[in-house]
């Protein structure tokens, strides 16, 4: 290379050495053990850049139970915790009763959340628990390889329903967020996606305010993302999306079922 | 000298934990447990700490694994079905190494069982505290007093080895009432920092991970080995039992809590008699005071256990004899209560150097052997 071309190449890349797209200091190196396509590489980046721009990673304890996102305490740079199935509610208590001014947020999935965990989770609710959960709604359960969930629809095939989740014996599936909105400890149960950039833009915006009312002390704040799992689904990423959004959406709509500050007029 | 007060077991175990610098409570309702949670519900908040009442024992357990890995000394109370409960969270703490100090004011069982004292949970405490392959430290009281001057041991042998604690009392000392020293309080921003703890690294340390998850084999059982190896040097230096007249002991009673009460009267009733007769009491059940057992084996020509159960710990001293001489068992269950005399029948069976197994009926009924 001579020298010409190559003092050339340096100054274009001082011009365009601005950076663009990095990872979150909130997320560590580490490989994921996600699969390809599956929602919660994104979901899980998004809540490391809201640690980022609110400038918490140093306070902030994260809770990963049981499920595919149970590693994830590898994944994250704040100090972590692994939980029990379906227990992050409960540990979380603990960590937030003697850390009050930190930020505790929960990790879940559906079957930990609203089947293992219901009891934990509607009573970390109700006692308006100043913690941020995270809620992965899929349908499935992802990593013990796609048996039916909670919240696997009516007539969905999954390993343990193999004809199809049948009402008449397996009941209805359940609405977590339609559900804690009727409980006063709640200050935000928002239903969010993430299979299009404006939705992970509002995706974004739910989990900073989950984290913003945790901090203003207002209480429990859930964000559940209507998810994929390409892999148990067996679809390719966009095909999932696809069938999420013309099956699960109907039964799981989107939008805010709690605000208590937007109740309040204060927004 | 330190003025004694009146106190319940119970009490002087809730306000025991208080003076040893704990600061959080997470229980659930169950009887014969009630005036700790009750005590704890009335104390905390005015010693700036925390009571939560949970929505269930295994939540309970879970707020405990959360708060002790935040760092603090925290504490949990219930009795045997409500301990069944937390086994899951017990095993957790285990395998994350996290310290805390666990109640059990043991009741009758299997089942609901009833609510009587009992000592039938020896097995669950010192054996399956939950899955997989760990232990708890525990803790056998017999007096009020001990009920508080076990608490402080609890925290501090939880913190040192980084492991769960159990305090196995039952119905009887938990109900009772007794003068009691009261331990002077410690101050808890006294206690050296727990490194390991994650409470926010504030920027100044990479993260704290507290977790039980280990996919690879290896790493497991390196996790598994590590921690045995405290257990090693737990059962050389903190086996803890008290003897009572063992030095020429013939017959040598093993008993614990409530019945080492019994037994002890039964002893002296059988020194009456000309019998040489002594007791042992562990005050650790894990680890098993095998060293003071071994003390007696010179002298002592036969054993005899004496529990609230069918017999459990009776299996511990079998192993700690190892077939040196007779080991014979006798108790009552389900909240029956031995007398001294019964027991003196025993001694006196013993004395005669077989090995038995006395369980209620056959004591009744006929007082033949099994």
């Amino acid at each position: 290379m001579s020298a010409s071309i190559d003092s050339a190449a340096n100054e274009m890349v001082d011009k365009k050495s601005e950076i663009l797209f990095e990872r979150p200091h909130a997320l560590t190196d580490a490989i994921t053990n996600y699969c390809p396509g599956c929602s919660h590489g994104i979901v899980q980046r998004l809540v490391a850049e809201v640690i980022d721009e609110l400038g918490i990673e140093g306070e902030t304890v994260g809770v990963c139970p049981v499920g595919c996102s149970v590693m994830a305490y590898d994944f994250y740079s704040c100090d972590m915790v692994q939980a029990a199935h379906g227990r992050a509610p409960a540990v979380a208590t603990g960590l937030k009763r003697v850390l009050p001014d930190s930020v505790v947020f929960a990790y879940q999935g559906d079957g930990d959340l609203a089947s293992i965990g219901m009891a934990e989770t509607i009573h970390a609710a109700t006692r308006g628990e100043k913690i941020s959960v995270i809620f992965i709604n899929n349908a499935i359960y992802g990593m013990t390889g796609g048996q039916m969930a909670p919240t696997s629809l009516p007539g969905q095939v999954t390993q343990t329903s193999p004809y199809g989740r049948d009402t008449e014996t397996a009941g209805y599936p359940i609405r977590v967020c339609e559900l804690l909105s009727t409980l006063d400890g709640v200050a935000l149960a928002q239903r969010v996606t993430v299979d299009s950039p404006k939705n992970v833009r509002l995706a974004k915006k739910a989990i900073r305010k989950a984290f913003e009312y945790q901090i203003q002390g207002l209480g429990y704040s859930i964000i559940e993302v209507v998810s994929t799992c390409p892999t148990n689904w067996g679809f390719s990423p966009s095909d999932a999306f696809e069938w999420m959004r013309d099956n699960m959406l109907p039964y799981y709509p989107l939008g805010i079922y709690k605000d208590i500050k937007a109740a309040k007029g204060e927004q | 000298m330190v003025e004694k007060v009146l106190m319940k077991g119970n009490e002087a175990l809730a306000e025991a934990a208080l003076r040893a610098g704990c600061r959080f409570f997470f229980g659930y309702p169950i009887t014969p447990q009630t005036e700790l949670a009750a005590y704890m519900a009335k104390r905390m908040p005015k010693a700036g700490g925390v009571y939560l009442q949970a929505e269930s024992e295994v939540a309970a357990i879970n707020m405990v694994y959360g708060a002790s890995a935040a760092g603090a000394r925290v504490m949990t109370s219930s009795s045997s079905p409500g301990v069944s409960l937390k086994g899951e969270g017990i095993s957790y703490m285990i395998g994350a190494d996290l310290p805390a100090v666990i109640i059990n004011v043991q009741r009758g069982g299997p089942g609901l069982g009833g609510i009587q004292p009992s000592q039938a949970d020896y097995w669950m405490a010192t054996r399956a505290a939950g899955h997989g392959d760990g232990h708890v430290i525990v803790f056998a009281p017999s007096t009020v007093q001990e009920m508080a001057d076990l608490v402080a041991s609890a925290f501090e042998l939880g913190d040192r080895y980084r492991v769960p604690v159990m305090i196995l009392a039952d119905g009887m000392l938990g109900q009772m009432m007794e003068p009691v020293a009261l331990p002077e309080p410690i101050d808890s921003r006294s206690l050296p920092e727990k490194e390991w703890a994650t409470n926010g690294h504030g920027g100044k340390r990479t993260h704290n991970i507290v977790n039980s998850l280990y996919l690879v084999a290896q790493q497991l059982e390196d996790t598994v080995v590590e921690r045995s190896q405290r257990y090693a040097r737990i059962k050389d230096e903190e086996q803890l039992a008290e003897t009572y007249l063992t030095e020429d002991a013939e017959v040598v009673l093993v008993a614990y809590g409530a019945a080492a009460r019994i037994s002890r009267t039964a002893v002296a009733k059988a020194r009456e008699l000309g019998i040489k007769a002594g007791l042992i009491r562990p005050v650790t059940l894990w680890p098993f005071p095998v060293d003071t057992i071994e003390t007696v084996i010179p002298v002592a020509k036969s054993f005899l256990t004496v529990e609230l159960s069918m017999g459990q710990m009776v299996e511990d001293v079998r192993l700690a004899v190892n077939g040196r001489s007779p080991v014979s068992f006798f108790g009552h269950t389900g909240g029956v209560i031995p007398t001294p005399d019964e027991v003196l029948v025993a001694i006196q069976k013993a004395a005669m150097g077989e090995q038995f197994d006395l369980v209620p009926y056959h004591t009744r009924l006929t007082g033949g052997a099994r």
